[in-house]
């Protein structure tokens, strides 16, 4: 099968992100760039462990103060949804249903935005109210890099997303832009599961203190 | 795309060059940016020894000394050793598993300008100010309180290094699962490809903690982060981890392709198969596994504990085992072999002694009650250069003889090639043998000069004439280089009439597409297998058909030439009354995301050379 070649319901094979040379490339390096993905943030929650807590002076705010369950439950819920939403857009990719994939695949952003705005407030409310910035600890330094490194991953996931979406609005599914549906796909999970450990370590966590 | 041969304008080929995505063209740039890296850190080194000529001496300033032997360990380890190694990498792989290109192309070139530019930025620090200072490993404690941008230019330049190194490894990665020709099984791949494949998967996982831990001293020298501050919380010991979580795979990293290279040099001069070959491929796959064990062997006298040091040097001695299966191995395959002394063979042989020499040192340091006596003395400067020169640069100098011919398509002359290794060995343990007794004798590294009195005079000279001897031998090189250049005489598929792998069975340098057919790799050392069974070539496994080419582009120079502005505006923005920093640094984010969107919404299929083409072109062979 060619990569240009025009698709319709019944040519399009069982696996189409892994059809072409390319395609099997694709999806394996993007699970080795998981791979390394994995190891720079379990070094960036090695880091936080290793600072949690850790302020010059007695009279600033510790991890159990700051946190509050509600709003980052909430934040939880809204990414594993999108996480879901992400896989129904699959299952009508495989299934060469383009429009219902571009709608889940809508929701799917919505629901990252919403997530960024959720954690964007969440940093304003620590700043204003509790002074505790990047610059104010090492425990500050160490909260908003692994946070942040998430909430950047977050950003560039919704602008890679949209991205393609608009690129193939006009021209649907076909093996050349499938695998890169699929990879995105792969990314925004990843997201997610670094997602779940943050509101372990971090949240959770923090809240026992 | 014709095949006919034209002569190229040098607009033409520099355009060429900037946009190729071809891995042979792509092992030239690294061969040619790491070898004028590994010159510039040649002569850093020759500055620390001329300073170290006398007690005393004023050759250069305490502080310039911190910034010449800081650049000169970066320099080498990153910028030259590194690509030095990538580029036979690049060169020989694809070529070794029957491959047309690796599996990402365009990555590759991408790897490549990210790691120049990231190069170019560190060693504009000479230009700008002042050259980082506190050392390679550039610990946090020095690090922090270090004056001016020398240490930014450090974190910001081999971050962006770091990353073409990373993109690299993928690729190799995938390229070595997918690509590999039919009948080419895990256990036929030649050693140089099973060491590129575990270096890679080293890469994947070493070099993640240390863009981390570049992140930590970028957000702390320049965004007032406090990482590494002990008054607001900070650690320091944070960056010692990961630097050496890093550090030590990446030695590693840079000696496994070394031993791949000896490994393929051993057989092909001894007219022998490499003897152990499963357990060469087992003790490879092992010393990867614990060199990531192994890390804090680097900082016994941190203060971790016995427990933690027990632990580390236990493990640290463990690598000496598979390390022993390898040497045991080469010296059987040259046991009862008809042996060559060719160049490459000199060095390979050499390479025995002298890597065991740094290997005996290891496994002393590696002991953590000695370590405390050598810590931070000529002991471990000696024994790391055994093993990164006497391992690594041995087989560099053995792989540029080698491999020559199959990158060029000329053979560099034998008997330059003979001088040079013997200038460059000579001088090689003449520097670096006596430093082993200088640091028993109480000279501390790092420190720019020493008092008269001391008993260290004699030796120091000595040292440093043998580092001259060196130069010597790099120069006599340069010079081969040149005259085999300028002569340009073509030679066949297999110089060196021994070769046993699928590289030898292309024309030298190989056609754009590597293979016309692809070949039917029937065993290991599959060109020597059909070589023996009275065949020219390989069979090949598909009938000749069209062959689908990626497209050349020039948006891997844009992606890494935004980094590099962006590294700029990161560097300068907390500078008194500074205006421009912050918009250059969101600029070139911006310039490095555009560039991204580009290549993402723009179709890349790439191009089919036709069947026609392939038939008609007789001479550039690529038979099989």
């Amino acid at each position: 099968m060619h990569v240009e070649e025009k698709m319709t319901v019944e040519k399009w094979p069982a696996s189409p992100e892994k059809q072409t040379l390319e395609a099997k490339n694709k999806f394996l390096g993007f699970w080795f760039f998981l791979g390394g993905e994995t190891v720079l943030f379990a070094s960036l929650f090695a880091t936080y462990l290793a600072l949690k807590d850790s302020v010059p002076r007695s009279d600033m705010y510790l991890a159990k103060d700051l946190f509050e369950i509600p709003l980052v439950f909430v934040m939880t819920m809204i990414l594993l949804t999108s996480s879901l939403t992400s896989v129904y857009a699959m299952y009508h990719m495989k299934n060469f249903d383009f429009k219902k994939m571009q709608i889940w695949l809508g929701i799917t952003v919505v629901l990252g935005l919403c997530f960024l705005g959720l954690e964007i407030y969440e940093f304003n409310h620590y700043v204003h109210e509790f002074g505790h910035t990047f610059t104010s600890s090492a425990f500050g330094s160490a909260f908003y890099t692994l946070v942040g490194f998430h909430g950047a991953h977050v950003a560039f996931g919704l602008l890679w997303i949209t991205t393609l979406m608009i690129r193939n609005s006009k021209r649907g599914l076909n093996l050349y832009n499938a695998p890169k549906f699929y990879v995105a796909s792969l990314y925004w999970h990843f997201i997610d599961v670094v997602w779940v450990f943050i509101f372990t370590v971090v949240y959770l966590m923090g809240m026992v203190g | 795309m014709s095949t006919i041969a034209q002569k190229k304008g040098f607009g033409a080929t520099l355009w060429d060059y900037l946009t190729t995505v071809d891995h042979k063209k792509i092992a030239h740039l690294y061969l040619i940016a790491g070898g004028f890296f590994f010159l510039v850190g040649g002569l850093e080194a020759l500055f620390i020894r001329i300073q170290l000529l006398k007690p005393n001496n004023d050759f250069v300033s305490a502080g310039f000394f911190n910034e010449i032997l800081t650049m000169h360990g970066t320099t080498m380890i990153f910028l030259a050793a590194m690509p030095l190694v990538f580029a036979f990498m690049n060169a020989i792989m694809p070529l070794q598993i029957g491959a047309r290109d690796v599996a990402f192309p365009f990555l590759n070139a991408l790897g490549f300008w990210l790691f120049l530019f990231g190069g170019i930025f560190l060693n504009l620090s000479w230009f700008m100010g002042g050259a980082p200072d506190a050392g390679w490993t550039s610990y946090a404690s020095l690090s922090i309180t270090s004056e001016g941008h020398g240490i930014d230019f450090y974190a910001l330049g081999l971050q962006i290094a770091g990353l073409g190194t990373l993109i690299g490894g993928i690729n190799f990665l995938v390229t070595i699962i997918n690509m590999r020709a039919p009948g080419m099984t895990y256990m036929r791949m030649p050693m140089f490809t099973w060491t590129t494949f575990i270096v890679s998967a080293l890469i994947l996982f070493a070099f993640p903690p240390l863009t981390v831990g570049l992140f930590l001293m970028t957000f702390d020298r320049m965004f007032g982060a406090n990482f590494f501050d002990a008054a607001m919380g900070g650690n320091t010991i944070i960056w010692e981890h990961f630097f050496w979580i890093f550090g030590h795979p990446e030695v590693y990293i840079l000696i496994l392709p070394a031993f791949g290279i000896f490994s393929e040099i051993f057989a092909i001069f001894s007219r022998k198969r490499l003897f152990g070959y499963s357990s060469m491929v087992f003790a490879t796959v092992l010393i990867g596994f614990l060199g990531f064990m192994v890390w804090a062997h680097h900082m016994f006298t941190t203060g971790l504990g016995p427990i933690a040091n027990s632990i580390f040097a236990v493990a640290t001695m463990a690598i000496a085992v598979p390390t022993g299966i390898k040497i045991f191995n080469w010296l059987f395959t040259m046991w009862g072999g008809s042996i060559r002394f060719t160049t490459p063979m000199l060095w390979a042989i050499a390479f025995i002694p002298s890597f065991i020499m740094g290997g005996v040192t290891g496994v002393m340091l590696g002991s953590a009650s000695q370590d405390y006596q050598y810590h931070d003395t000529y002991f471990v400067v000696a024994h790391f250069h055994y093993v990164i020169v006497g391992g690594v640069v041995f087989a560099l100098f053995a792989g540029a003889h080698l491999y020559w011919p199959k990158m060029f398509g000329t053979m560099l002359n034998e008997f330059l090639g003979k001088i040079t290794f013997v200038l460059f060995f000579v001088g090689f343990h003449m520097t670096f043998f006596i430093q082993h007794f200088l640091g028993l004798w109480g000279m501390p590294r790092r420190v720019f000069t020493y008092l008269p009195g001391q008993g260290f005079e004699t030796s120091n000279v000595i040292s440093s004439i043998g580092a001259f001897l060196m130069a010597a031998g790099v120069i006599v090189l340069l010079v081969n280089v040149v005259i085999t250049s300028v002569k340009n005489e073509k030679v066949g598929n297999d110089p060196w009439e021994d070769g046993r792998t699928l590289e030898w069975a292309l024309p030298s340098p190989p056609p754009y597409y590597n293979f016309k057919q692809l070949p039917l790799v029937r065993g290991l050392d599959a060109y020597w297998l059909e070589k023996m069974d009275g065949k020219k070539g390989m069979t090949p496994a598909e009938p000749i058909g069209d062959i689908h080419m990626p497209n050349n582009s020039f948006i891997p120079f844009t992606i890494s030439l935004g980094l590099f502005i962006a590294a700029f505006g990161a560097m300068f923005h907390g500078d008194e009354g500074n205006t421009w920093g912050v918009p250059v640094l969101i600029f070139g984010l911006l310039f490095t995301l555009g560039s991204m969107f580009v290549r993402s919404i723009k179709d890349d299929h790439g191009y089919h050379i036709p069947k026609k083409e392939l038939l008609d072109d007789k001479d550039l062979g690529g038979k099989a």
